[in-house]
């Protein structure tokens, strides 16, 4: 079988490797890093600006264009959550918690060339991953039922609701909202409109790119205008400065492991983005550190793994992506829909009869991400460049790109108002010290867990045992329960000296 | 909520006080809203039930907030987060005028509009650095969004 793969991806590099693929991969990774850069424009905006170019394309070339905008905007993604703190694709929310920390304190080009070594570590060990493990994952993903997709999220979410910086409980409160947001809309199984209040446009769902472009972009804005003169100010980004020092990449080495580890086991479960496995990875260095208070302040660990997380996470998310049908994240969705549009069906027989897109697909990240470093090298100044503006130029300007970015996903002027509303709400939400990106977590998990809880319940009769009865989801939920009590023994065991000195915490949390 | 009084109220009382008490408020809304889409049996789930079930919790949770945080509050001051009405307001308008001249008026106008209006929320900024940042960033839309992507928005437009 492994043979067998071995041919397949010698052919995927010959399918790659054309000139004709090949220029468009180019193109594709280019636009991509320089949209990704642009703030308030992530990879969900670029690929669905640039998926009607796409329509007249051969399929081969248009899915390895696509998939190059794709990790070219998400290396753009993370540029801007280091040096701007503005996450325009959700899992850099996390990489936003210690680079943008890494960027004040001047050691922004470090964090960036951690992240560029990061992601092509874990970009590799993903792809190598996908070579072996396709066939093989394809069975143990047909294992998972209802209860099984449940349990795995409720981790996720205790993670993500428990790592934020400030109280746990708080934490989990805004996971709670966040999942209260993933309910708006039209219900699946009833067809009813939920806190929809008349509003048509909210039965498609709240728009991620507006609640996370809200929550981060212009809640950070209302925080920080009058307040803050040039976000890079005496930033200087060189390509000597992108090398980070030894000590930092020794202290990187083994997050980056343990964050490609994690991105590699969660993308072979469909169903779980890479935005729960960014926050899981953060989460597992936050917790085994022995200096957890560095987190959150510019700990180059709370960079390399989450961002190792992320890019091991997109690579195997391709697998049940294109093999399963099932999308792990809405870009997966985009990249779902465009492959329908060229007639080609996801699902275990692609492998088999479309062995040219797959196997050329697979090929061509491995060479997407080495155009990806070779592009950044020279660039990394001009991006840079970006940064030397005052902060009162630079907002505008970025509320604009929000405003046009949001306005694209859907052509819709609505949601440019939830950007609005949420910037708003997360800016309450910061000034009362509750931490925003868990509701994004909440969100993004929301429709997922409610449909497996009710799928699970509905076949247990409405017994809660199923999810202890099963193995692998009582296996889950055991995770979750001790994490809840030792967060909970160890915040009441910390609180005890940390009263007496509690300090006022940054704006983001 | 606006978030103005929401800042009169913290000068008065703590932080984690407050927020608790919006938690509440926030699931016990959605509690109210969730019976409404009928919750239905364990077996046969109705649509309001995983919302009801969250707004319980929420409640719960935001109880404990409340109740909690007291102590530990104290100590916390609120500085230099006082509220900054002219950003606000600035960058507030500025958006809601990207989505008014989007409909009536197109692309050039709502650029303009949002740029500049949002530009005047920094103290620092006199009206012909925003008249400059504005029609700078309005050449850059015009070449890279409506030449370069084709963006959907026309330039001009007047209602659907």
């Amino acid at each position: 079988m492994i043979y067998q793969s071995l041919i397949d991806l010698w052919h995927g590099f010959g399918v790659a490797l054309a000139p004709h693929n090949l220029l468009w991969s180019f193109v594709g990774v280019l636009i991509g890093n320089l949209i990704g850069v642009l703030p308030g424009m992530g990879a969900l905006s670029a690929i669905s600006m640039l998926l009607p170019l796409t329509y007249t394309m051969q399929p081969v070339p248009a899915i390895l264009m696509l998939a190059g905008i794709f990790y070219g905007s998400q290396y753009g993604g993370a540029i801007g959550a280091i040096l701007l703190n503005l996450p325009c694709h959700p899992p850099h929310a996390v990489t936003c918690l210690d680079g943008y920390p890494m960027t004040k304190q001047g050691r922004g080009g470090a964090a960036l060339g951690i992240t560029m070594i990061a992601s092509f570590f874990a970009a590799s060990v993903g792809i190598i991953v996908m070579i072996f493990a396709s066939p093989l994952l394809v069975d143990v993903a047909f294992k998972f039922g209802p209860a099984e997709i449940f349990s795995i999220m409720l981790l996720g979410l205790v993670c993500g609701g428990t790592l934020s910086r400030g109280s746990a409980l708080k934490g989990v409160a805004m996971t709670i909202v966040g999942l209260m947001l993933g309910s708006v809309g039209t219900d699946v199984n009833s067809g009813l409109a939920r806190f929809t209040f008349g509003i048509p446009e909210l039965q498609d769902k709240v728009e991620l790119v507006a609640l996370a472009l809200g929550l981060f972009g212009v809640t950070e804005f209302l925080r920080s205008v009058n307040r803050l003169d040039a976000v890079g100010s005496g930033v200087k980004v060189r390509l000597r400065d992108m090398r980070p020092n030894n000590a930092e990449l020794k202290s990187a080495f083994f997050p980056m492991i343990r964050g490609t580890a994690i991105g590699t086991l969660f993308g072979a479960m469909p169903g779980t983005g890479p935005t729960i496995t960014t926050f899981l990875a953060y989460a597992l260095e936050r917790r085994i550190s022995k200096t957890p208070d560095r987190f959150g302040k510019g700990a180059i660990e709370g960079v390399a793994s989450p961002e190792a997380a992320s890019h091991s996470k997109t690579q195997v998310d391709f697998i049940p992506t294109m093999t399963l049908g099932i999308p792990g994240d809405p870009v997966m969705a985009l990249i779902l829909g465009a492959l329908l549009i060229q007639g080609i069906q996801p699902g275990p027989q692609l492998i088999t009869e479309h062995a040219d897109i797959f196997w050329g697909l697979v090929a061509s990240f491995w060479i997407g991400n080495i155009l990806l470093v070779i592009l950044n090298v020279p660039l990394i100044g001009l991006w840079v460049k970006l940064l030397q503006i005052p902060y009162r130029y630079l907002y505008p300007a970025a509320l604009f790109f929000i405003c046009v970015g949001v306005y694209s996903t859907n052509n819709s002027l609505f949601e440019v108002g939830e950007v609005l509303a949420f910037g708003l709400a997360g800016a309450v939400f910061v000034s009362l010290e509750f931490p925003v990106a868990p509701i994004l977590l909440g969100f993004v998990l929301g429709r997922i867990v409610e449909e497996n809880f009710r799928r699970a319940l509905l076949l247990s009769h409405g017994s809660l045992t199923i999810f202890v009865e099963r193995p692998i989801s009582a296996c889950f939920l055991a995770i979750s329960a001790l994490l809840i009590v030792g967060i909970l023994f160890w915040t009441v065991r910390r609180s005890r000296f940390i009263t007496s000195r509690r300090k006022f915490s940054g704006p983001s949390a | 909520m606006s978030a103005g009084s929401a800042r009169r109220i913290l000068s008065n009382y703590n932080k984690d006080f407050c927020g608790g008490a919006l938690l509440i408020l926030i699931g016990l809304a959605v509690v109210y809203r969730g019976v409404a889409y009928n919750i239905g049996t364990m077996a046969e789930m109705g649509p309001g039930f995983f919302p009801a079930m969250l707004g319980v919790l929420l409640t719960l949770i935001g109880a404990v907030v409340a109740l909690t945080g007291n102590a530990a509050a104290l100590a916390t001051k609120t500085k230099g987060s006082r509220l900054d009405f002219r950003g606000w307001g600035c960058i507030t308008v500025g958006i809601i005028a990207f989505i008014a001249f989007g409909k009536y008026g197109g692309l050039i106008p709502a650029t303009f509009a949002v740029v500049f209006i949002s530009a005047m929320g920094d103290r620092n900024n006199t009206i012909t650095r925003a008249l400059l940042l504005s029609i700078g960033m309005l050449v850059l839309c015009l070449i890279v969004f409506w030449w370069g992507l084709h963006i959907q928005f026309p330039l001009f437009a007047w209602g659907e």
